[in-house]
């Protein structure tokens, strides 16, 4: 009796998944297109934007900057082992300048500042949430998107790619010093190699993925915040879901732009 | 004292899911009312009110204030709207990032574009008038009591001198004495601002301290409305079990084993 039905049960699941995911994506979108129309309408807070430029921008510097330092190195070293089996050991520099800027610097970093930034405010607005601070602001005739997404997607944006532009330079400064160090490169020429084969391009590009990716991490990180719900456990669910959506999108979304950006 | 319908629900419906919540509500409160609508956990009280602020938008029915349908009010004129209420949550909802002073100004800075220092002086007389001094102004939320909290939370409830103010069980989590405090405190500020309040709670003894009407809802439905003094005598055997906190009656709490 019941095998008649097994097979039902497969579609009934499958089409349960699929509406859930065109929900979801249907309120994801919704949710992004509310929090950035707010951005041309006034007000606009200024004091908000810079102090989240501040969280998320400034704040992240330590360990963004660590993690690149370290990637540089072992770029450097990585490709010196690969480079010698051709005899092509003096493309370390150039290759260590494209690996960081077009990359490893902008998904590295983003990937550094998802797990930092977005469950650091979905945690906030999760919290907010569950303790109905999110609708006090309402009864207070206060937009709750703009008071706390705008700002958190806008400070995202800018943030983002001077803090991958300080990543760059760090990132290539760590490779400088593992070949000068340990593989007697001379530094002036790894210097000037460097400089010399690193276009505008090449940084603009990784510029743009990381303004892409600053814009995910605070959306996923507001998104999942401002929806979550019952109580502790609720917001701990938020923050996971935050860091792990924000981490694949920004990894989906590199391609794509990778695609986009270098394939003309 | 008391005038026309400032809040008019008309058949107002909710649900989530398949669960009903609001099986349409009819409720009138008139200017200057304290009407408090008690009820069981989960009934609907708390939804009712956030049909009112447009938290939640009702699936169905009407809801008017001062005569204007606002169901579907949005952008500015919904912003105009919300500047007639203020609420007190039933955990305070203070915002811990900002200090005291700033929790009861938000309203005054952020939605009425007063300037900071002014709406600071503002913030403190409101303090005043809860019953706390100028040196609670630049605490963080965190560090006072909940009785504390509550009362900043009124202050900021009445900060933007509202038409309206809804109270979110104002006694719940509180001692007794507290209680009464907080309940004396809301029946003198009612009372002296002479605004329209709406309450709602399972406590009955505070019930009876801040409002002058009770509505009892039951079902997602309103099952009696009357006066305060009226409610011992309500000849409504759910009102009874309720106001009497008995297990024995009409309402079935619905314990699965």
């Amino acid at each position: 009796m019941m095998d008649r039905y097994q097979h039902w049960n497969v579609f009934a699941a499958v089409g349960r998944v699929v509406l859930l995911l065109f929900a979801a994506t249907g309120r994801l979108a919704v949710f992004m297109v509310d929090g950035v129309s707010h951005c041309v309408r006034p007000p606009v807070y200024w004091r908000l934007i810079l102090q989240q430029m501040l969280q998320i921008g400034y704040f992240s510097l330590p360990v963004v900057g660590l993690t690149a330092f370290f990637t540089g190195a072992v770029l450097c070293l990585q490709i010196f082992i690969g480079g010698s089996r051709y005899g092509a050991e003096s493309f370390v520099p150039q290759i260590v300048v494209i690996g960081i800027t077009r990359e490893l610097g902008p998904v590295i970093g983003g990937l550094m500042v998802a797990g930092r930034v977005s469950a650091a405010i979905a945690a906030e607005l999760g919290t907010m949430r569950v303790t109905e601070q999110i609708d006090a602001l309402t009864t207070l005739s206060t937009n709750p998107m703009k008071y706390l997404v705008t700002p958190r997607l806008i400070a995202g944006v800018i943030s983002m790619p001077i803090l991958v532009a300080i990543a760059d330079s760090i990132g290539v400064f760590g490779g400088y010093i593992v070949a000068t160090k340990t593989l007697n490169f001379n530094g002036a020429v790894y210097m000037k190699n460097t400089a010399n084969f690193v276009t505008q391009g090449d940084v603009g590009s990784g510029l743009t993925k990381a303004a892409v990716f600053g814009f995910i991490i605070a959306l996923m990180g507001c998104y999942n915040g401002f929806n979550s719900k019952g109580g502790a456990q609720g917001v701990g669910a938020a923050t996971t879901n935050a860091v792990v959506s924000a981490s694949i999108l920004i990894l989906a979304a590199n391609y794509l732009l990778t695609s986009l950006l270098f394939t003309q | 004292m008391n005038g026309g319908a400032k809040i008019e629900l008309r058949g107002v419906k909710k649900r989530f899911g398949s669960k009903i919540v609001l099986d349409g509500i009819d409720l009138t409160i008139n200017t200057g009312d304290s009407l408090v609508i008690i009820g069981g956990s989960g009934s609907g009280k708390s939804v009712t009110i956030k049909c009112v602020l447009g938290i939640l938008h009702p699936d169905a029915g009407t809801i008017k204030v001062d005569g204007e349908e606002v169901t579907r009010l949005s952008g500015r004129k919904r912003d105009e709207y919300l500047r007639k209420f203020g609420m007190l949550f039933q955990g305070a909802a203070l915002f811990d990032s900002l200090p005291v002073w700033e929790n009861v100004a938000f309203g005054l800075i952020q939605g009425h574009g007063v300037d900071r220092a002014r709406a600071r002086d503002i913030a403190i007389e409101k303090l005043a008038k809860v019953g706390l001094g100028p040196d609670v102004a630049n605490l963080s939320p965190a560090e006072l009591s909940g009785g504390m909290q509550k009362r900043v939370g009124l202050a900021r409830a009445i900060a933007a001198d509202p038409q309206i103010i809804f109270f979110d069980e104002p006694t719940t989590g509180l001692d007794p004495i507290m209680a009464d405090v907080i309940d004396a405190l809301i029946a003198s500020t009612v009372r002296d601002l002479g605004v329209t309040a709406l309450s709602i709670t399972h406590d009955i003894a505070s019930a009876r301290k801040i409002s002058n009407r009770i509505a009892m809802l039951y079902k997602g439905k309103i099952i009696w409305d009357g006066a305060t003094k009226d409610i011992d005598n309500s000849g409504n055997p759910y009102v009874d079990q309720f106001i009497h906190g008995s297990a024995e009656g009409p309402i079935k709490m619905e314990v699965r084993r």
